[in-house]
Protein backbone atom coordinates (compact mmCIF):
# COMPACT_ATOMS: atom_id res chain seq x y z
CA UNK A 1 0.00 0.00 0.00
CA UNK A 2 2.60 2.44 1.01
CA UNK A 3 4.35 1.42 -2.05
CA UNK A 4 1.87 2.26 -4.25
CA UNK A 5 1.54 5.48 -2.48
CA UNK A 6 4.74 6.46 -3.00
CA UNK A 7 4.57 5.31 -6.51
CA UNK A 8 1.37 7.55 -6.97
CA UNK A 9 2.43 10.66 -4.88
CA UNK A 10 3.20 12.95 -7.70
CA UNK A 11 -0.24 11.79 -9.68
CA UNK A 12 -1.91 12.60 -5.57
CA UNK A 13 -0.34 15.77 -5.82
CA UNK A 14 -1.80 17.12 -8.72
CA UNK A 15 -5.23 15.68 -7.47
CA UNK A 16 -4.53 17.75 -4.96
CA UNK A 17 -3.52 20.74 -7.05
CA UNK A 18 -6.70 20.33 -9.22
CA UNK A 19 -8.74 20.08 -6.48
CA UNK A 20 -7.28 23.79 -4.80
CA UNK A 21 -7.62 24.96 -8.74
CA UNK A 22 -11.50 23.90 -8.63
CA UNK A 23 -12.06 24.96 -4.81
CA UNK A 24 -10.57 28.72 -5.45
CA UNK A 25 -11.95 29.21 -9.23
CA UNK A 26 -14.63 26.80 -9.92
CA UNK A 27 -15.10 27.17 -13.64
CA UNK A 28 -11.27 26.78 -14.64
CA UNK A 29 -11.36 23.78 -12.24
CA UNK A 30 -14.28 22.35 -14.44
CA UNK A 31 -12.73 23.06 -17.59
CA UNK A 32 -9.77 21.44 -16.29
CA UNK A 33 -11.44 18.15 -15.44
CA UNK A 34 -13.70 18.26 -18.79
CA UNK A 35 -10.50 17.94 -20.48
CA UNK A 36 -8.59 15.69 -18.06
CA UNK A 37 -11.41 13.53 -18.68
CA UNK A 38 -11.52 14.18 -22.86
CA UNK A 39 -7.46 13.10 -22.32
CA UNK A 40 -8.28 10.03 -20.38
CA UNK A 41 -10.74 8.51 -22.95
CA UNK A 42 -8.53 9.85 -25.67
CA UNK A 43 -6.20 7.58 -23.80
CA UNK A 44 -8.22 4.49 -23.16
CA UNK A 45 -9.24 4.47 -26.74
CA UNK A 46 -5.43 4.74 -27.85
CA UNK A 47 -3.31 3.50 -25.80
CA UNK A 48 -4.15 0.22 -25.99
CA UNK A 49 -3.41 -1.26 -29.56
CA UNK A 50 0.19 0.52 -29.34
CA UNK A 51 0.91 -1.28 -26.03
CA UNK A 52 -0.18 -4.90 -27.18
CA UNK A 53 1.25 -4.12 -30.69
CA UNK A 54 4.79 -3.42 -28.54
CA UNK A 55 4.04 -6.90 -26.30
CA UNK A 56 3.48 -8.72 -29.69
CA UNK A 57 6.78 -7.01 -31.10
CA UNK A 58 8.51 -8.00 -27.87
CA UNK A 59 8.01 -11.25 -27.89
CA UNK A 60 7.70 -12.28 -31.81
CA UNK A 61 10.15 -10.12 -33.33
CA UNK A 62 13.73 -11.64 -31.84
CA UNK A 63 16.44 -9.16 -31.28
CA UNK A 64 18.78 -10.28 -34.09
CA UNK A 65 16.27 -9.31 -36.75
CA UNK A 66 15.63 -6.17 -34.99
CA UNK A 67 19.31 -5.43 -35.12
CA UNK A 68 19.98 -6.36 -39.02
CA UNK A 69 17.66 -3.86 -40.05
CA UNK A 70 17.57 -0.80 -37.48
CA UNK A 71 20.53 -1.62 -35.46
CA UNK A 72 24.54 -0.36 -35.73
CA UNK A 73 25.02 -1.04 -39.45
CA UNK A 74 21.70 -0.82 -40.88
CA UNK A 75 22.32 2.67 -42.44
CA UNK A 76 20.09 3.97 -44.87
CA UNK A 77 17.48 1.22 -44.45
CA UNK A 78 17.02 1.61 -40.66
CA UNK A 79 16.98 5.33 -41.05
CA UNK A 80 14.24 4.96 -43.77
CA UNK A 81 12.58 2.28 -41.29
CA UNK A 82 12.85 4.56 -38.41
CA UNK A 83 11.17 7.07 -40.25
CA UNK A 84 8.53 4.97 -41.45
CA UNK A 85 7.61 3.09 -38.48
CA UNK A 86 7.27 6.57 -36.54
CA UNK A 87 5.05 8.71 -39.56
CA UNK A 88 2.86 5.48 -39.36
CA UNK A 89 1.76 5.61 -35.63
CA UNK A 90 -0.90 7.47 -33.98
CA UNK A 91 -1.65 8.56 -30.87
CA UNK A 92 -0.01 11.09 -28.91
CA UNK A 93 3.76 11.58 -28.20
CA UNK A 94 3.86 10.07 -24.90
CA UNK A 95 3.19 6.67 -26.64
CA UNK A 96 5.60 6.66 -27.91
CA UNK A 97 8.45 6.46 -25.44
CA UNK A 98 7.26 2.88 -24.26
CA UNK A 99 7.50 1.81 -27.88
CA UNK A 100 11.61 3.12 -27.65
CA UNK A 101 11.91 1.02 -24.64
CA UNK A 102 11.23 -2.10 -26.68
CA UNK A 103 13.24 -1.03 -29.65
CA UNK A 104 16.11 -0.75 -27.07
CA UNK A 105 15.94 -3.80 -25.93
CA UNK A 106 15.95 -5.19 -29.32
CA UNK A 107 19.22 -3.40 -29.59
CA UNK A 108 18.25 -0.60 -32.47
CA UNK A 109 20.86 1.80 -32.98
CA UNK A 110 20.31 5.14 -30.49
CA UNK A 111 20.45 7.74 -33.26
CA UNK A 112 17.56 5.63 -35.21
CA UNK A 113 15.30 5.97 -32.04
CA UNK A 114 16.07 9.47 -31.88
CA UNK A 115 14.78 9.39 -35.68
CA UNK A 116 11.42 7.38 -35.05
CA UNK A 117 10.72 9.34 -31.81
CA UNK A 118 11.41 12.96 -34.51
CA UNK A 119 8.94 11.15 -36.69
CA UNK A 120 6.19 10.01 -34.63
CA UNK A 121 6.55 13.63 -32.73
CA UNK A 122 5.80 15.61 -36.03
CA UNK A 123 5.52 13.57 -39.80
CA UNK A 124 2.66 11.27 -38.92
CA UNK A 125 0.88 10.27 -41.77
CA UNK A 126 -2.58 10.77 -40.66
CA UNK A 127 -1.84 14.39 -39.32
CA UNK A 128 -0.53 15.40 -42.26
CA UNK A 129 -3.50 15.02 -44.59
CA UNK A 130 -5.71 16.74 -41.59
CA UNK A 131 -2.55 19.78 -41.34
CA UNK A 132 -2.81 19.61 -45.31
CA UNK A 133 -6.63 20.15 -45.70
CA UNK A 134 -6.97 22.27 -42.59
CA UNK A 135 -3.90 25.13 -43.16
CA UNK A 136 -3.23 24.24 -46.89
CA UNK A 137 -0.35 22.80 -49.23
CA UNK A 138 2.48 25.44 -48.88
CA UNK A 139 2.29 25.15 -45.28
CA UNK A 140 1.81 21.08 -44.53
CA UNK A 141 4.30 20.58 -47.63
CA UNK A 142 6.84 23.06 -46.23
CA UNK A 143 6.47 21.96 -42.68
CA UNK A 144 7.26 18.21 -43.97
CA UNK A 145 10.23 19.16 -46.14
CA UNK A 146 12.04 20.85 -43.96
CA UNK A 147 11.09 18.49 -40.79
CA UNK A 148 12.65 15.34 -42.34
CA UNK A 149 16.39 16.69 -42.36
CA UNK A 150 15.46 18.11 -39.21
CA UNK A 151 14.66 15.56 -37.43
CA UNK A 152 17.58 13.46 -38.83
CA UNK A 153 19.73 16.39 -37.94
CA UNK A 154 18.36 16.60 -34.53
CA UNK A 155 18.68 12.92 -34.17
CA UNK A 156 22.73 12.86 -34.99
CA UNK A 157 23.29 16.12 -32.70
CA UNK A 158 21.52 14.64 -29.70
CA UNK A 159 23.23 11.01 -30.58
CA UNK A 160 26.98 13.03 -30.74
CA UNK A 161 26.10 15.26 -27.46
CA UNK A 162 25.27 12.53 -25.55
CA UNK A 163 28.20 10.25 -23.62
CA UNK A 164 28.29 6.79 -24.76
CA UNK A 165 27.80 5.54 -21.41
CA UNK A 166 24.71 7.68 -20.64
CA UNK A 167 23.03 6.06 -23.53
CA UNK A 168 23.87 2.28 -22.34
CA UNK A 169 22.66 3.16 -18.63
CA UNK A 170 19.29 4.17 -20.71
CA UNK A 171 19.71 0.78 -22.65
CA UNK A 172 20.05 -1.44 -19.65
CA UNK A 173 17.13 0.52 -17.69
CA UNK A 174 15.08 -0.73 -20.74
CA UNK A 175 15.98 -4.12 -20.57
CA UNK A 176 14.97 -3.64 -16.75
CA UNK A 177 11.87 -2.35 -17.58
CA UNK A 178 11.04 -5.73 -19.77
CA UNK A 179 11.84 -8.08 -16.92
CA UNK B 1 -7.75 6.18 -38.80
CA UNK B 2 -7.93 4.67 -35.43
CA UNK B 3 -10.06 2.06 -36.39
CA UNK B 4 -7.30 1.00 -38.52
CA UNK B 5 -4.93 0.36 -36.49
CA UNK B 6 -7.69 -1.45 -33.73
CA UNK B 7 -8.20 -3.89 -37.07
CA UNK B 8 -4.19 -4.27 -37.13
CA UNK B 9 -3.94 -5.03 -33.92
CA UNK B 10 -6.42 -7.37 -33.78
CA UNK B 11 -5.17 -9.22 -36.71
CA UNK B 12 -1.99 -9.54 -35.26
CA UNK B 13 -3.23 -11.14 -32.12
CA UNK B 14 -5.32 -12.98 -33.28
CA UNK B 15 -2.41 -14.43 -35.53
CA UNK B 16 -0.34 -14.80 -32.98
CA UNK B 17 -2.68 -16.80 -30.88
CA UNK B 18 -3.16 -19.50 -33.33
CA UNK B 19 0.07 -19.93 -33.70
CA UNK B 20 0.98 -19.76 -29.92
CA UNK B 21 -1.07 -19.66 -27.34
CA UNK B 22 1.62 -19.05 -24.46
CA UNK B 23 3.58 -16.42 -26.21
CA UNK B 24 0.37 -14.55 -26.74
CA UNK B 25 -0.09 -14.67 -22.96
CA UNK B 26 3.10 -13.71 -22.74
CA UNK B 27 2.82 -10.35 -25.41
CA UNK B 28 -0.50 -9.40 -23.32
CA UNK B 29 1.23 -9.67 -19.81
CA UNK B 30 4.52 -7.86 -21.17
CA UNK B 31 1.73 -5.18 -23.03
CA UNK B 32 0.44 -5.04 -19.20
CA UNK B 33 3.92 -4.56 -17.23
CA UNK B 34 4.76 -1.84 -20.10
CA UNK B 35 1.72 0.50 -19.38
CA UNK B 36 1.67 -0.48 -15.37
CA UNK B 37 5.26 0.74 -15.80
CA UNK B 38 4.93 4.39 -17.11
CA UNK B 39 0.62 4.85 -15.57
CA UNK B 40 2.09 7.08 -12.85
CA UNK B 41 3.85 9.50 -15.27
CA UNK B 42 0.38 9.21 -17.69
CA UNK B 43 -1.46 9.83 -14.85
CA UNK B 44 0.09 13.20 -14.26
CA UNK B 45 0.69 14.20 -17.59
CA UNK B 46 -3.27 14.11 -17.73
CA UNK B 47 -3.72 16.06 -15.31
CA UNK B 48 -1.09 18.86 -16.27
CA UNK B 49 -2.52 18.94 -19.85
CA UNK B 50 -6.13 19.11 -17.88
CA UNK B 51 -5.23 22.51 -16.36
CA UNK B 52 -3.10 23.72 -19.11
CA UNK B 53 -5.82 23.91 -21.36
CA UNK B 54 -8.38 25.35 -18.98
CA UNK B 55 -6.06 28.01 -18.28
CA UNK B 56 -5.00 28.34 -22.06
CA UNK B 57 -8.03 27.45 -23.30
CA UNK B 58 -8.62 28.13 -27.63
CA UNK B 59 -9.75 31.82 -26.69
CA UNK B 60 -7.12 33.18 -24.59
CA UNK B 61 -4.48 31.32 -27.33
CA UNK B 62 -6.30 33.57 -30.49
CA UNK B 63 -5.88 36.42 -27.69
CA UNK B 64 -2.19 36.09 -26.78
CA UNK B 65 -1.13 35.24 -30.76
CA UNK B 66 -4.27 36.39 -32.50
CA UNK B 67 -2.89 39.82 -34.02
CA UNK B 68 -0.32 40.08 -36.59
CA UNK B 69 2.40 40.43 -33.89
CA UNK B 70 5.98 39.90 -35.37
CA UNK B 71 8.55 38.32 -33.56
CA UNK B 72 7.05 38.89 -30.01
CA UNK B 73 4.03 36.81 -31.42
CA UNK B 74 6.38 34.09 -32.97
CA UNK B 75 8.14 33.84 -29.73
CA UNK B 76 4.31 33.56 -27.90
CA UNK B 77 3.21 31.08 -30.32
CA UNK B 78 5.99 28.33 -29.24
CA UNK B 79 5.91 29.21 -25.90
CA UNK B 80 1.56 28.32 -26.02
CA UNK B 81 2.56 25.38 -27.95
CA UNK B 82 5.38 23.94 -25.94
CA UNK B 83 3.33 24.21 -23.12
CA UNK B 84 0.20 22.75 -24.44
CA UNK B 85 -0.85 19.27 -25.66
CA UNK B 86 -3.26 19.28 -27.90
CA UNK B 87 -4.63 16.37 -30.46
CA UNK B 88 -4.80 17.06 -34.03
CA UNK B 89 -8.07 17.29 -34.79
CA UNK B 90 -8.45 20.00 -32.09
CA UNK B 91 -5.05 21.48 -33.03
CA UNK B 92 -5.26 22.30 -36.38
CA UNK B 93 -9.12 23.60 -36.46
CA UNK B 94 -7.67 26.23 -33.59
CA UNK B 95 -4.69 27.20 -36.05
CA UNK B 96 -7.19 27.62 -38.57
CA UNK B 97 -9.17 30.09 -36.27
CA UNK B 98 -5.97 31.58 -35.49
CA UNK B 99 -5.33 32.33 -39.17
CA UNK B 100 -8.93 33.61 -38.88
CA UNK B 101 -7.89 35.87 -36.08
CA UNK B 102 -5.45 38.03 -37.71
CA UNK B 103 -2.11 35.88 -36.98
CA UNK B 104 0.54 35.39 -39.69
CA UNK B 105 1.62 32.06 -40.97
CA UNK B 106 4.78 32.76 -39.16
CA UNK B 107 3.16 32.41 -35.68
CA UNK B 108 1.06 29.61 -36.92
CA UNK B 109 4.17 27.44 -38.17
CA UNK B 110 5.62 28.24 -34.36
CA UNK B 111 2.56 27.24 -32.67
CA UNK B 112 1.88 24.07 -34.97
CA UNK B 113 6.03 23.11 -34.70
CA UNK B 114 6.23 23.43 -31.20
CA UNK B 115 2.83 22.02 -30.04
CA UNK B 116 3.87 18.58 -31.49
CA UNK B 117 7.60 18.55 -31.11
CA UNK B 118 8.15 20.38 -27.82
CA UNK B 119 6.33 18.49 -24.64
CA UNK B 120 7.18 20.12 -21.63
CA UNK B 121 3.94 18.48 -20.04
CA UNK B 122 4.50 15.41 -21.03
CA UNK B 123 8.31 15.73 -19.85
CA UNK B 124 7.95 12.96 -17.01
CA UNK B 125 6.99 10.35 -19.32
CA UNK B 126 10.17 11.08 -21.39
CA UNK B 127 12.63 11.36 -18.32
CA UNK B 128 11.53 8.26 -17.60
CA UNK B 129 12.80 5.93 -20.58
CA UNK B 130 15.46 9.00 -22.10
CA UNK B 131 16.89 10.76 -18.81
CA UNK B 132 16.80 14.43 -17.91
CA UNK B 133 19.51 15.20 -20.31
CA UNK B 134 18.15 13.99 -23.57
CA UNK B 135 14.71 15.37 -22.46
CA UNK B 136 16.11 18.59 -22.26
CA UNK B 137 18.84 18.87 -25.05
CA UNK B 138 15.96 17.16 -27.17
CA UNK B 139 13.02 19.87 -26.17
CA UNK B 140 15.33 22.81 -26.43
CA UNK B 141 16.51 21.48 -30.33
CA UNK B 142 13.14 20.67 -31.25
CA UNK B 143 12.03 24.61 -29.80
CA UNK B 144 14.89 25.91 -31.55
CA UNK B 145 14.56 24.02 -34.73
CA UNK B 146 10.21 24.93 -34.58
CA UNK B 147 11.82 28.83 -35.42
CA UNK B 148 13.43 27.62 -38.88
CA UNK B 149 10.03 25.95 -39.32
CA UNK B 150 8.02 29.14 -38.67
CA UNK B 151 10.50 30.71 -41.05
CA UNK B 152 10.64 28.71 -43.76
CA UNK B 153 6.70 28.65 -43.57
CA UNK B 154 6.30 32.02 -43.84
CA UNK B 155 8.69 32.42 -46.74
CA UNK B 156 6.94 29.96 -48.84
CA UNK B 157 3.29 30.85 -47.94
CA UNK B 158 4.62 34.44 -48.82
CA UNK B 159 6.18 33.37 -52.72
CA UNK B 160 3.01 30.99 -53.18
Amino acid sequence: MIKVIIRYRWFLLSLVVMGAVTAVDGDLGNRAIDTTMMTIKEMLFIIPPIFVLLGLLDTWVPKDTMVKYMGDGSGLKGILLAFFIGSAAAGPLYGAFPVAAVFMRKGVKFSNILIFIGAWSTTKIPMFLFELSALGAPFAITRLLVNIPGIIIIAYLLNALVPKAEVEALYLNAEKMGE
Amino acid sequence: MNWLLYLLTMIFLIYSYVKDRNKTKKSLSKAWKAFENILPEFLVVIIMVGLMMAILDPDLIVKVIGEDSGWLGVVLASIVGSVTLIPGFVAFPTADLLLQGGAGYMQIGAFVSTLMMVGIVTMPVEVKYFGGRITLYRNAMAFVFSYIVAYAISLVVNLV
